[in-house]
């Protein structure tokens, strides 16, 4: 879902080149550019490329925003989870959510932008985050499903961001990944459960929960790599490692294989084994609708919009008050010594 | 060097109403060092103490936590590295493997 973020960029006029560059600057970046043909690593403080430094707050932070916002979607059944041990896992996977919004929005603050910026971004709607989070979550198979594919998807996505040229990011992005893991096999067993022990009223809300998530979580990856010219320059400086449509391929490949074993079918009648490519062929995505998603009409991008924004701003006297009590403390721990 | 976020000479003035960022380092065991894992925005050391519980080990890393204000790390300037850092590349005899020792005492 992240790499969502570069391919957008491409659509709002593309890298600036500045024409004149300083001696120094030229020497600088000769320098920063052999650090990362030696699969270096960059540091906060490293000198880099101006259109390095933006393009990963731009990624780093619509990464973070993704987090967030996917709070809403799972948050939407914590109350009506069918059994304690089930409720119990979903809050830790919500609450991991919010664990790793926080490592990215510290990471893409190390590039000089600031937590309340990359929050006003957000909810003025200028900041993208991952189209899946504007679907709707309908029934309780949806959670399982969003652990299995979706969060599948994420991690196929994930894994191999931490190689990523920007350290911070890659450190972000471990942490991440590690406790990713548990998101995916949590999904997969709670739709297992439905399948194996469930009524057939249950077992059909998996299926149709599949038949509702997979293309949208097909469209995770991003745009078809022929129309992601962004992508080049960001495989080009390490901060994509795997193309959008090598990753979708890899992804359809491993559930294909878990569908059988849950017993649900895929969405899609050109699903078929290529025997030639080793690989499954795979039919048309609807990219129309994708764009119809990120450029804000999905079936719930203003409901999740609005959501985020109570959030923050019915918190917000919260936040003023634990200000004001620090900065009163401070005063008294003055006045005892 | 690079400790995270402080220092950074580019953040918004207007930040000035986030809480302060601090620095987050965790004993993942007795016998460890500290080590820096991440930053977080907190009112006082005690918020940040406690949310450093709550977003860095929420599986057990650890079993101590720091938190230092971002703003109060002093840091080498990454545009001093060689000069600061390259001197010892060539002071070899630093290192035990320099010294060439008979066999009979090898293991010294």
């Amino acid at each position: 879902m992240y790499t969502q973020a570069m391919d957008l960029m491409a659509k709002e006029g593309g890298p600036a080149q500045k024409p004149l560059r300083s001696a120094e600057e030229v020497q600088l970046e000769a320098r920063f550019e052999a650090r990362i043909d030696d699969g270096g690593f960059i540091e906060a403080k490293d000198w880099m490329p101006e259109h390095y430094r933006k393009t990963l707050v731009r990624q780093i932070s619509q990464h973070a925003h993704s987090e967030i916002v996917g709070m809403l979607p799972e948050g939407n059944w914590i109350t009506r989870a069918p059994t304690l041990k089930r409720k119990t896992i979903l809050l830790a996977k919500v609450q991991d959510e919010a664990g790793h919004g926080l490592y990215l929005y510290a990471a893409a603050e190390t590039l000089g932008t600031s937590r309340d910026q990359m929050y006003e971004a957000l909810h003025t709607g200028r900041a993208k985050y991952s189209s899946i989070f504007n679907y709707p979550t309908l029934s309780w198979a949806d959670m399982g499903v969003i652990g299995w594919l979706v969060d599948g998807a994420a991690i196929m996505n994930q894994v191999p961001l931490c190689r990523c040229s920007y350290a911070p990011y890659a450190r972000a992005m471990v942490r991440i990944c590690r406790e990713e893991s548990f998101h995916q096999r949590q999904g997969y067993e709670a739709l297992l459960t439905m399948m194996n022990h469930g009524t057939a009223a249950q077992k059909e809300m998996v299926q149709d929960a599949v038949n509702r998530w997979w293309w949208p979580s097909l469209m995770m990856f991003g745009p078809p790599d022929a129309e992601s010219p962004n992508s080049a320059q960001s495989m080009r400086w390490g901060i994509k490692r795997i193309s959008n449509d090598a990753l979708r391929q890899k992804f359809i490949d491993a559930t294909v294989e878990q569908a059988k074993l849950l017993g649900v079918s895929l969405p899609d009648p050109d699903l078929k084994w290529n025997e030639e490519r080793q690989s499954h062929d795979y039919g048309p995505i609807d990219w129309a609708e994708f764009w119809r998603v990120v450029n804000g009409d999905g079936p719930c991008n203003r409901e999740r919009l609005n959501a985020r924004v109570d959030a923050w701003e019915d918190g917000a006297w919260v936040r003023d008050a634990a200000m004001a009590h620090a900065s009163k403390q401070q005063q008294q721990d003055k006045e005892a010594a | 060097m690079s400790t995270g976020n402080s220092q950074n000479p580019k953040v918004d003035p207007k930040a000035a109403q986030e809480w302060p960022l601090w620095e987050v380092f965790v004993r993942s065991k007795a016998g460890l060092d500290h080590k820096h894992c991440g930053s977080l925005h907190a009112p006082d050391s005690a918020g940040a103490i406690q949310l450093a519980r709550e977003v860095y080990t929420r599986r057990q890393e650890g079993t101590s936590v720091w938190v230092v204000q971002s703003k109060d790390i002093v840091a080498s300037d990454p545009a001093d590295k060689d000069m600061y850092f390259d001197p010892m590349e060539d002071k070899v005899y630093r290192h035990p493997t320099f010294y060439e020792l008979p066999a009979a005492v090898d293991h010294m």
